[in-house]
């Protein structure tokens, strides 16, 4: 499949829109016109052609800008990067699992040799041609991890294995959904995930550990979750709350088409074989509410989920400032036609 | 209005107890800590005879509190006249630690957190170390925006030392840092700050 990539920003100007296959394809999350947390976890089977779900990993339209607004994240704030110094087995682990899923599925963009030890990678879009020894960090320009997650779309975060439980020791989180890796990093699950309302009563973070802990290699899961964002910014993280925050109070009755955002993001976990460690990507694709609309039935069920999502959990969100005029514009593009059930378009 | 949330990811600790399969009793306390120590060590002279002691006394308040602790027999005693000349001494002793060492630490919440944090560097699960807050509620903060760690946080909002923004405190609580999380509380809104608020508990 030969991608065409978009030349486009996701600060300042905010030139990134979605093509009309983007939009056609992008993952929408509600399969039903009400939303409430639960262990949506399934199995990261191959889905439809074209699909977000038809490779392990997805590259698309969005890869190239989006590996750009990464590099300029890391150079302002290099914290977003870390890795405890026993999380290099599985770094090791991730430039393996990527590259060869990359080159697999994307051979005009990405191409993979391996003579024992010796890699050659070649990154096309990029204009990347390395040689290097697996297993040697001497070898790469950037410690492991680093190295192929500038080159891949998605924040990846490593979590290891130990005392029952899994703990976030590596990462490269720059376009994150409002949590800090430079806080976070070394946390176990049940830590990281503090901050959530609701979920911890539902007793859903002891399901997901406890499903979690048992992933095998070869049988990747993923999930789905979701978020709003004004203005389509990749980088809504904590340390910079306090330049994009005042963004939610922006938003008017004229504006939202434009500005208001769905982000969802697609969450995939795999097993690694050497570390015994978790892959946790968050792959997030955002989509705007003019776009949203041109497909009648996600108009419709959007409208009635943002409507009716509980007060706690709009809160957490972030979208409390701005949930009203949104509902109100999206109630246009909805005649209280029923829906089909499922996600798809009709 | 400020919603002060309890978080998972702030630990809880209750009351010392002497572990009695210890072989060595390797006890951390700082100012109000001495109480929750005198507490389980003062009728245990054999515990007594198996415990380092490391004491900070960093509040100037009267008469030193390790006079209440000196001539009890122990195994060693490290008084410190600061918490980080304390956490030196203790890298120290956890350095030559040995199997059936146990760690405890008493006094406020962040002294506690500090040691833990220390001691993990030493591979010692967290969980493992028996802690007791006593005294100051006072937190350790970071500020998520500009990074500064501020030591003694009592109110929330509170201006931040590093970039000067107001910051909630979140119940957010790293280990490894050994601080809360602080976020510029008037983000969305600049200059709508409310009232600065003690922090209770």
């Amino acid at each position: 499949m030969t991608l065409h990539f978009k030349k486009e920003s996701f600060r300042d100007d905010f030139t990134f829109s979605n093509s009309r296959e983007a939009i056609r394809r992008f993952p929408f999350p509600f399969e039903k016109d009400e939303y409430m947390y639960s262990v949506n976890i399934e199995q990261h089977m191959p889905g439809p052609a074209k699909s977000p779900f038809e490779f392990p990993i997805d590259i698309d339209e969005h890869y190239v800008a989006e590996m750009h607004d990464r590099a300029l994240v890391l150079k302002e704030d290099p914290g977003r990067c870390q890795s405890l110094p026993h999380m290099i087995t599985a770094e090791w682990d991730l430039v393996e699992l990527l590259m060869e899923s990359m080159a697999k599925h994307y051979p005009e963009h990405f191409q993979l040799t391996r003579d024992g030890d010796a890699w050659h990678w070649i990154n096309r879009p990029l204009g990347i041609d390395q040689r290097f020894t697996f297993g040697d960090t001497a070898t790469l320009p950037h410690p492991p991890m680093e190295y192929i997650t500038r080159q891949c779309q998605g924040d990846f975060a490593l979590l290891d294995q130990r005392l029952g439980n899994l703990w976030m020791d590596s990462g490269m989180i720059t376009g994150q959904a409002d949590w800090s890796l430079d806080f976070d990093i070394g946390m176990n699950f049940m830590e990281w995930h503090a901050p959530v309302p609701l979920a911890k009563d539902m007793g859903v973070f002891e399901r997901a550990l406890k499903f979690l802990l048992n992933l095998q290699q070869g049988r990747p899961v993923r999930r789905l979750n979701w978020t709003m964002t004004i203005n389509p910014r990749l980088d809504t993280s904590p340390e910079n709350y306090d330049k994009w925050g005042r963004d939610r109070t922006t938003v008017t009755p004229e504006n939202v088409g434009d500005k208001v955002h769905l982000r969802v993001e697609l969450q995939a976990m795999w097993r690694l074989p050497r570390s015994n460690a978790i892959v946790f990507s968050i792959r997030a694709y955002m989509i705007s509410m003019n776009e949203l609309v041109t497909v009648p039935k996600w108009a419709r069920r959007f409208h009635r989920v943002l409507r009716d999502v509980r007060g706690e959990l709009a809160e957490y969100k972030g979208l409390s400032r701005y949930r009203d005029t949104t509902v109100a514009w999206l109630a246009r593009y909805d005649d209280g036609a029923p829906t089909s059930p499922g996600f798809a378009p009709d | 209005m400020i919603e002060i949330s309890q978080f998972d990811s702030r630990p809880t600790c209750g009351r010392l107890a002497l572990d009695p399969r210890a072989r060595t009793h390797l006890v951390a306390a700082e100012d109000e800590g001495v109480g929750a120590i005198l507490d389980i060590f003062t009728g245990a002279s054999d515990a007594r005879s198996r415990a380092i002691l490391l004491y900070a006394e960093t509040g100037d308040r009267g008469a030193p509190r390790s006079d209440s602790l000196v001539g009890l027999g122990w195994a060693a005693f490290h008084p410190a006249a600061s918490r980080s000349a304390l956490l030196a001494d203790l890298d120290g002793v956890l350095d030559a630690a040995t199997m059936g060492t146990r760690l405890y630490a008493a006094g406020s919440e962040s002294f506690v957190g500090a040691v833990i944090a220390r001691a993990a560097g030493f591979g010692v699960v967290p969980q493992s170390v028996i802690a007791e807050k006593r005294g100051s509620l006072a937190r350790r903060v970071q500020c998520v925006h500009c990074k500064h760690v501020a030591e003694a946080v009592t109110v929330s909002p509170y201006r931040c030392p590093g970039c000067g923004q107001s910051l909630l405190v979140r119940d957010h609580f790293s280990r490894r840092l050994s601080a809360f999380q602080g976020v510029r509380i008037d983000a969305e809104m600049p200059g709508d700050i409310p009232p600065a608020q003690e922090l209770t508990r």
